[in-house]
């Protein structure tokens, strides 16, 4: 779980944790909220098209199968109902011809009857017995197996529709020799005006062939049935012969049709039907549709895989771009932010700065008046011999000239921060203005046992700058290294050529260091650590404005205990690079 | 030599020119443009020390004023404020631009270098 937690971290896009609060009205954005807007956004934008297509497509596929199955399946029946139709046109009209052909005495001939029924069987088949009726239903003669002759047929139903039609073609039924057979029967007339019927037996075993023969699949069923849905052939699934399907009949149509129905079982089915002329039959062609639609199905699950596919394809792009946008505008804003922090940290000094000039503008004239009137004190008890002798009142004389002296020296520091002196540029050698600064101090790091590395590389360029600020520059900034370190501790100067353009020199100590959140504010006027040694709090902002007057920039870097560098960068030729 | 010391300020004025005087130097002062005017055109000074800063008119119009009636006079200002743009001036003007408060001994000084004593 550790694990998960891990990798999702590792994923998490920088912004993730920037929290957006009234307080911080900076940050223009939610990243969060825009980041999954965005994701929302193009991935739907994405992935709409393809679920639409998919959805189109299959319906078009489904629709194409069915229609295509639906003509196959109209084919296959008007076929099948034109081999059995014609097969029982066949039976009737052999029947026709005997009845044309044969004089009725040779009918009535036991002999007679049974040569046509040798007959019958040797050109046609399935036949199995031959009946003639007379007109008042009396079987007069019979060839067959059985002994059916005098047999009165006049109650019979087929028997009144046989002689009001002209023929007649029955049910399937289970005949004395218990097998399935059907009777077709004929009208014929005799000279005399009365009429008779010739009526044979057939055997259904060619009927139920052709019925078997059709090339339906495993799950399909085809059979014949009455009109009262008795089955007339044997049923795969719908039941056997002589028993009630299980599917509702359709409505007649002269036309071999398609039907929809459900099945017992449940499953939805096509059924392909059409009533067979002249006989009380009805073809059935039964499909369940999930066979049907089984090309469907595996075209559909193909298609779905593929469009989970694209679907996590499409995502992990998404992701990426919307996470690399945003990272980009995250960034881009930062950078828009530290740069409006720099700014405003600028202008905040030079506004300070104004100020602390202003002061020091009004506090230079009362100074001055002190420090006359207080002179002029001086001056008259030196002259005056009572009082030259009194060396309290001269010390006291001396403490207000000498305060006087150093507020004046404040005020005109604070002024030195804020004035625009012009610099004098002049060519000058960088490692000569460090030495010579450094030697200021030579005698204290010998007194303090502190060491001073001075690394100045040869190639270094001449630069061109003002002499007189940036002594006063390195002056202050040796001078705060020495009051932040302890004796044995060392003292780098350090200069190198950052570019073309600029040079930086990095002064560093090994002492007390800074702390980071007085870091931000060391080159404040007035911000001192060391106001109780008798610091003005000056020197740093004093040194921050005349670096920025060279057009360079200063920066300081340190960790507590382990020392400060602060690093100044100037231009190698002032009069190159635009004043800021 | 005689020396004329303007400044607004009367305190700082007074006493600056009784302790000149104390150091042996011939002093007068004024508190007003048209005070050091009509001193002007009564006695002739050689240098005149002025304050940048004042009511009415500044130093450097003064002192534009007094050339006038008395060219060959030289002159020193003196300020509190310290702004590049009255540095410039001044420095440009005059023999020399001092801040205040300073030493007396190195105003003295600078008198002596601008009369070239």
């Amino acid at each position: 779980m550790m694990e998960f937690k891990d990798i999702v971290t590792r994923f998490k896009p920088k912004f993730w944790h920037t929290e957006t609060s009234p307080f911080n009205s900076q940050i223009l954005f939610n990243y969060r909220r825009f980041w999954l807007l965005s994701i929302f956004l193009r991935f739907t934008i994405s992935v709409a098209p393809m679920l639409i297509f998919l959805i189109m497509n299959l319906s078009l596929a489904r629709t194409a199968l069915q229609n295509e199955n639906y003509l196959r399946t109209v084919r296959l029946t008007s076929n099948a109902r034109r081999t059995i139709a014609y097969f029982l046109e066949e039976r009737l009209d052999a029947l026709k011809f005997i009845i044309q052909e044969t004089e009725f005495q040779r009918l009535k001939d036991p002999v007679g009857l049974f040569s046509i029924l040798q007959n019958l069987k040797m050109g046609f088949g399935g036949f199995v017995d031959v009946g003639l009726i007379n007109d008042s239903g009396l079987q007069i003669n019979y060839a067959g197996p059985f002994d059916l002759a005098g047999r009165n047929y006049r109650d019979q139903k087929w028997f009144r529709e046989c002689y009001e039609t002209g023929t007649y073609i029955s049910d399937v039924f289970l005949g004395y020799r218990r097998l399935p057979h059907l009777i077709a029967a004929v009208k014929g007339s005799i000279q005399d005006g009365s009429y008779y019927l010739l009526r044979a037996t057939l055997d259904i075993t060619k009927f139920t062939q052709i019925v078997s023969s059709l090339e339906l699949s495993e799950k399909s069923d085809a059979f014949l049935c009455n009109r009262e849905g008795l089955l007339q052939t044997p049923s795969k699934y719908y039941g056997g012969i002589f028993e009630r399907i299980d599917l509702p009949i359709p409505e007649y149509s002269p036309h071999s049709e398609v039907a929809e129905a459900i099945d017992r079982a449940g499953n939805p089915v096509s059924i392909g039907y059409a009533y067979i002329e002249k006989s009380p039959y009805i073809l059935m062609l039964v499909k369940r549709n999930q066979e049907i639609m089984k090309g469907w199905y595996s075209l559909r699950k193909e298609m779905i895989w593929l469009f989970w596919g694209c679907t996590v394809v499409t995502l992990i792009v998404v992701l990426s771009i919307s996470t690399f946008m945003v990272n980009k505008i995250y960034h881009a804003d930062q950078t828009r932010l530290s740069a409006m922090d720099r700014l405003e940290g600028t202008s905040r000094l030079a506004s300070i700065g104004r100020l602390a000039a202003g002061v020091a503008h009004e506090i230079n004239n009362p100074l001055a008046v002190i420090n006359e009137n207080a002179g002029l004190i001086k001056d008259l008890f030196i002259l005056k011999k009572e009082y030259k002798e009194d060396p309290q009142l001269l010390e006291l004389i001396d403490t207000i000239l000498e305060s006087v002296e150093r507020s004046g020296e404040i005020t005109r520091e604070l002024l030195g921060f804020a004035r625009h002196f012009e610099p004098k540029i002049q060519p000058l050698q960088l490692h000569k203005v460090i030495k010579e600064v450094v030697s200021f101090y030579k005698k204290e790091a010998l007194y303090r046992n502190i060491r001073i590395n001075i690394d100045v590389p040869e190639d270094i360029p001449v630069i061109h700058s003002d002499h007189g600020s940036l002594q006063q520059i390195f002056l202050s900034l040796v001078n705060n290294a020495f009051q932040a370190m302890k004796g044995g501790c060392q003292l780098d100067v350090i200069a190198a050529k950052q570019d073309e353009k600029y040079v930086t020199v990095s002064i560093r100590d090994n002492g007390c260091g800074i702390p980071e959140d007085e870091q931000k504010k060391i080159f404040e006027p007035f911000y001192s650590t060391k106001s109780t040694k008798g610091g003005t709090g000056l020197g740093l902002s004093i040194t921050y404005g005349l670096v920025q007057k060279l057009n360079g920039d200063i920066s300081v870097h340190s960790k507590i205990g382990e020392g400060t560098t602060f690093t100044v960068r100037l231009p190698i030729n002032l009069e190159g690079v635009t004043p800021k | 030599m005689k020396i004329l010391l303007v400044d607004d300020e009367e305190k700082f004025v007074s006493r600056l020119a009784q302790r000149l005087i104390l150091r042996g130097l011939e002093a007068d002062w004024a508190t007003t443009w048209d005070e050091a005017l009509s001193k002007t055109e009564k006695g002739k000074y050689d240098i005149a020390v002025l304050d940048v800063k004042m009511p009415f008119m500044s130093g450097i119009d003064l002192k534009k004023k007094l050339e006038k009636i008395s060219p060959d006079m030289k002159f020193i200002f003196v300020t509190g404020h310290g702004s590049e743009e009255d540095y410039n001036v001044g420095s440009k003007e005059a023999a020399f631009y001092i801040m205040k408060p300073f030493k007396i001994e190195t105003l003295v000084e600078k008198i002596k270098q601008a009369l070239e004593v």
